[in-house]
């Protein structure tokens, strides 16, 4: 990549006011760097990842608003979590969360469990049980 | 507490990190350098993982190789911790910064406050370094950031015990002893010979060969797995290539820079023209991406356009095996 072609479109780096540091050659062929401002198949390729995960908390809110899942598996994906990180953060068993999202099981738990995942998602207690509480 | 810590912007954390502690301790080494010696540059798709609901395709060797390689290769030795217990990696971290003692931590990224929202995802092996204490702050030079920036006291504590794959459990480390000077040439070699070896590696998962059984794969996503999901694939295939820790074609032009450093210090000049022949990969591997987003981003369900990057991805993998090889005679 030459110098003059580090691209410079207009990217979410925006936002936070920064540009990535690129390695190309100038004009005899040497190695420098170059600033670069994002772009266009890297934005793309990321907002099909944000409208994918977003697609996924519509789909989990629905879910839970049918009574089909629990408010966990809701936040899970608004946390762009999954089932073994999840996991991970509560300190529990993958099969134990899973069960957690059955809003039977859900509805049972202790308190000591329901604030555990409160603080995974950085929500009151009363949020993580009624999603249609969240800010 | 503050100390004198020039930042340096770099394009991939872990090769930064290592540069700035080294060039804070008066030794010049460059990224490209660190990358190279570390032998950076690779490639591997691992079947039967998935991140992100989508298969791993990997561009660079696990996080921490690059740092271990290229301290063994020029006889650095660098200390680690790692913690059960946040306030011990508190405690141990201010000592550490009371002795005047820039420290490198790896950090997860989903908690990371200054990045931009869409860039925060559950990646645990970020890595950057900690310069300072202002009251309850921590001054921060994150490599990939084009100036220093601050953590809360708070914010630190949870990035350093980010949960879930590749958990940095308080991970610290600092460069304690260096030999009087550094042996550049001897790890040069050694970086450029096993970056060979495991990109011709004969294997099908594994280097260019690797990057075939990806090609094969793209045929078959949109008829296997209905063209959302090849879509998805695909991007995620484009996003490990240039955005999640860098990868694909800016992992060659970082490379191409190391073989150009690489032929004034053995003295080399086919390395020199073998940087112009990496550089040039790197070009079409970013067509590939040109290409790849161009189909998600049109929603395209013809099966030819997923035969045309598959193809260009194949010609990729032929050019690299002609490369590696005359790499591999060069030194």
């Amino acid at each position: 990549m030459k110098k003059s072609e580090v691209p410079q479109d207009k990217s979410n780096l925006e936002s936070a006011n920064f540009k990535e540091l690129c390695y190309a050659v100038d004009e005899e062929g040497n190695y420098i760097t170059e600033n670069s401002s994002g772009w266009d198949p890297k934005t793309i390729a990321l907002n099909n990842a944000i409208e994918e995960i977003k697609e996924r908390v519509a789909e989990a809110k629905k879910r839970v608003l049918n009574n089909e899942t629990s408010p966990i598996e809701y936040y899970m994906e608004l946390h762009k979590m999954d089932l073994p990180i999840l996991a991970s953060y509560v300190g529990l068993w993958q099969w134990r969360v899973k069960r957690h999202f059955k809003p039977k099981v859900f509805k049972k738990l202790s308190k000591n469990l329901l604030q555990k995942y409160a603080n995974v998602f950085d929500v009151s207690v009363e949020q993580l049980q009624d999603i249609t509480k969240e800010i | 507490m503050k100390i004198d810590f020039t930042h340096h912007q770099s394009a991939h954390c872990e090769n930064g990190v290592v540069s700035n502690l080294l060039k804070h301790k008066g030794h010049q080494i460059s990224e490209p350098m660190v990358f190279g010696i570390g032998s950076g540059l690779f490639f591997v798709y691992i079947p039967f993982l998935k991140v992100n609901h989508a298969p791993v395709v990997s561009f660079r060797p696990m996080p921490g190789i690059i740092f271990k390689r290229f301290a063994k290769r020029v006889g650095i030795k660098i200390k680690r911790f790692k913690f059960r217990n946040e306030n011990n990696a508190e405690k141990a971290l201010e000592a550490e910064l009371q002795r005047k003692n820039p420290v490198g931590l790896q950090v997860g990224v989903y908690h990371l406050t200054y990045f931009p929202d869409e860039y925060r995802f559950h990646f645990n092996a970020h890595n950057l370094v900690v310069y300072g204490k202002e009251e309850d702050t921590y001054l921060i030079s994150d490599p990939v950031m084009e100036t220093t920036t601050i953590l809360t006291k708070k914010e630190l504590n949870r990035v350093r015990f980010a949960k879930g794959a590749m958990a940095p459990k308080g991970h610290m480390y600092y460069p304690v002893e260096f030999p009087e000077e550094l042996k550049l040439e001897s790890a040069i070699k050694k970086g450029i010979k096993t970056v060979c070896r495991d990109m011709l590696a004969p294997v099908p998962y594994v280097g260019v060969r690797g990057m075939r059984t990806i090609a094969k794969l793209i045929r078959k996503w949109p008829k296997k797995k209905g063209i959302k999901v090849a879509n998805h694939y695909l991007g995620q295939l484009v996003r490990m290539q240039e955005e999640i820790g860098t990868g694909g074609g800016g992992f060659r032009f970082i490379y191409g820079a190391f073989l150009q450093e690489a032929a004034v210090i053995l003295n080399n000049p086919k390395l020199k023209e073998l940087s112009l022949e990496i550089t040039d990969i790197g070009d079409s591997w970013r067509d590939f991406a040109v290409n790849a987003s161009r189909i998600y981003k049109n929603r395209s369900s013809e099966l030819d356009a997923y035969n045309k990057v598959a193809d260009q991805l194949v010609d990729i993998s032929n050019r690299e095996e002609v490369f590696f090889k005359k790499l591999k005679k060069a030194i």
